[in-house]
């Protein structure tokens, strides 16, 4: 299988601190993968360094069938080639519309002429409604952002990442503050997203990760510790300690 | 399923209406027309107003609607003052010496001219060669080019560095006012080749054009003020409606996310903050002929931050909210400050609103920013109900 994202022995320091540890992990073009672990496992770190928000003191990020290295280029360039973010906390832009926010996040060329220049295209409204029923949302595309309940806020960041049309969409903790219908929904989501692209979700609940019914990677200070199914790496003693185990305590 | 720029943007159309009905009535009320219920010093004063709404308008786009808290954008509508000021000064001083020398026997080189025109320019601070800058200070065309190229080109080169550094916030505010503040104490100084504190007078003098009443020329500018304000009107309101407002306005709202959304933040505000330089340059070169003088006091970093205190009592993030803010405070504090507001007598002490202007304008300001942080423009929020 030809690997879409290739990150190995990347290590970075905060202040002494080490976040990532000599970490390697691939993805492969289709597939959806959960990264679990505990707090300061790193989760959110690498997805910084993957975004290029983060620089890493060592190691390499290749992207890409032409093996690109993510490294030394800016957040907005990497979002170009194709990488997408969630945001732990649901970050969408609440002054604004559903529509506008879907239309900005929407691939079209990114310049500030283009933009300037911009004009509303049927076939774009088109892509914009075709989000907006996948995510939930086609009664509310008039709506602002900011009237949205807290799950369709998270679904809303979800299809502008859709909307973004990425080859690979890197979600930091989905299901955080959802009911468990919004939780069924998101899982349905991601599944169906993960058809066509490589989606990695970070999560912490165990019973949503069992839903996304994937691989699991599990990071504990800032390296792999585990990998394989749910079940392979729950039963893997050293997870145990260091994930439930503390979990627990 | 497009619909038009103005159907989607209502307020623009109202304001272009109302702002040609003041128009007319004004011109018409003037000395021009033999009316003269508007005396020609208070058409000054209105022109003057609505350049000052034509800067307001910019200082609304790069801080109400793209973030960023320039605290240095009257330091561009000076720069476009001096542009359009040395023109005038050196055209007309120009006339001036070659009436005088035209009764000499032997006509004058070309060096004398540009000798007896320096002495007269720079006498007063001691000097009389003409420094570099004012290389092209004889060709109107050119010195009108300046007026938005040295304000578009200084702000591209400041934006560059501080953006591309990613100084956002309060330092960058920092920034630009100690960009201000530079300016004008190198403006202060009288080797600066800008006449120093004297700075550039007798501008309300059109050269080629001394015949022409002072009444008729304050109308022309008064009218050329309402026409760069509507046409800066129109032109921001179409830049932050549509797509290149929602990213203007994510940038304001969550930098980070527009980011990761693929756009190079830096080249919008980049766009922004020159757009709005060279318009507040704009407005600067229509102001100062009306003004009669310019000097380095007009650039000082105070001038800056009352625009920003404006926009915020007007209603930032809205354009009419910026030309109310504009208009109502400048007004008032020339009302306050001109002695036209009676001194109030508490019998032990009497408040002299010259002195305690400044006060009352700082009160309303913080009141403004707790209690209305829509500002005066806020309240249209109430007459008008947003369709859903």
């Amino acid at each position: 299988m030809s690997m879409l994202l290739e990150v190995s022995g990347v290590s970075v320091t905060f202040d002494g601190f080490r976040a990532i540890n000599n970490l390697s992990i691939n993805f492969a073009t289709t597939e959806l993968r959960a990264i679990i672990g505990p707090n300061g496992a790193g989760k959110t770190t690498f997805m910084d360094i993957v975004t290029g928000k983060t620089k890493p003191d060592e190691g390499q990020v290749i992207w890409g069938e032409k093996n690109i290295s993510l490294l030394g280029m800016s957040e907005s360039q990497i979002a170009r080639e194709g990488i997408g973010r969630k945001f732990q906390k649901p970050t969408v832009f609440e002054a604004q519309t559903v529509r506008q926010n879907l239309a900005m996040a929407l691939k079209t060329p990114r310049g500030p002429f283009a933009v300037l220049m911009h004009k509303k295209t049927k076939p774009n409204a088109e892509r914009i409604e075709d989000v907006a029923a996948r995510i939930g949302l086609s009664d509310s595309l008039t709506r602002v952002a900011g009237e949205l309940s807290h799950g369709q806020k998270q679904w809303l960041e979800i299809g502008m990442l859709l909307a973004q049309e990425p080859r690979l969409m890197l979600v930091d903790e989905p299901a955080a503050g959802m009911t468990p219908e919004e939780r069924e929904k998101t899982t349905d989501i991601l599944k169906e997203a993960a058809k066509t692209r490589a989606v990695v979700v970070v999560e912490h609940d165990m019973e949503f990760v069992r839903r996304l019914d994937c691989k699991v990677t599990v990071l504990h200070e800032g390296s792999v510790l585990a990998e394989g199914s749910l079940d392979h790496v729950t039963s893997n003693q050293t997870v145990i300690d260091v994930y439930l185990g503390r979990a627990h305590a | 399923m497009q619909r038009s720029f103005l159907a989607q943007n209502p307020s623009v159309l109202w304001f272009i209406a109302i702002l040609a009905v003041f128009t007319v009535v004004v011109t018409l009320m003037s000395e021009v027309t033999g009316v003269g219920l508007i005396s020609t010093s208070f058409v000054k004063t209105l022109g003057k107003t609505l350049c000052l709404c034509l800067v307001a308008i910019a200082m609304d786009v790069v801080w109400g609607y793209c973030g960023i808290l320039s605290l240095g954008h009257f330091a561009f509508f000076g720069i476009g003052g001096y542009a359009i000021g040395m023109w005038l000064m050196y055209a007309r001083t120009e006339g001036i010496v070659m009436t005088s020398l035209a009764g000499q026997p032997i006509p004058p080189t070309p060096a004398e001219i540009s000798d007896a025109i320096g002495n007269q320019i720079f006498g007063v601070v001691g000097s009389s060669e003409f420094p570099m800058i004012w290389a092209f200070a004889d060709s109107l065309a050119l010195q009108l080019l300046m007026v938005v190229l040295v304000p578009g080109l200084l702000a591209l080169v400041f934006g560059w560095l501080a953006f591309r550094s990613r100084v956002t916030g309060v330092y960058l505010s920092i920034l630009t006012q100690a960009m201000t503040l530079a300016l004008a104490l190198y403006l202060f100084q009288n080797d600066s080749g800008l006449r120093g504190n004297n700075g550039l007078s007798g501008l309300q003098n059109i050269p080629g054009y001394q015949d022409v009443s002072q009444a008729t020329v304050s109308i022309i500018f008064f009218i050329a003020s309402a026409l760069a304000l509507a046409a800066g009107y129109v032109f921001f309101a179409w830049i932050v409606s549509g797509k290149m407002g929602s990213v203007v306005k994510g940038i304001r709202d969550n930098e980070a996310r527009v980011r990761f959304l693929g756009y190079h933040v830096e080249s919008y505000k980049l766009f922004i903050f020159t757009t709005t330089a060279v318009v507040a340059g704009i407005a600067g070169a229509l102001y100062y002929p009306q003004a009669g003088i310019i000097n380095p006091g007009e650039i000082a970093p105070i001038a800056s931050i009352y625009l920003a205190v404006w926009v915020a009592i007007g209603g930032r993030g809205r354009l009419y909210g910026a030309v109310i803010g504009a208009a109502f405070v400048s007004l008032l504090s020339s009302w306050f400050t001109g002695g036209g507001a009676p001194n109030i007598d508490l019998g032990f002490y009497v408040i002299q609103w010259t002195d305690w202007w400044l006060v009352l304008l700082g009160f309303s300001f913080v009141a403004v920013t707790l209690f209305f942080p829509k500002g005066i423009g806020g309240l249209f929020d109430y007459l008008v109900r947003k369709p859903s």
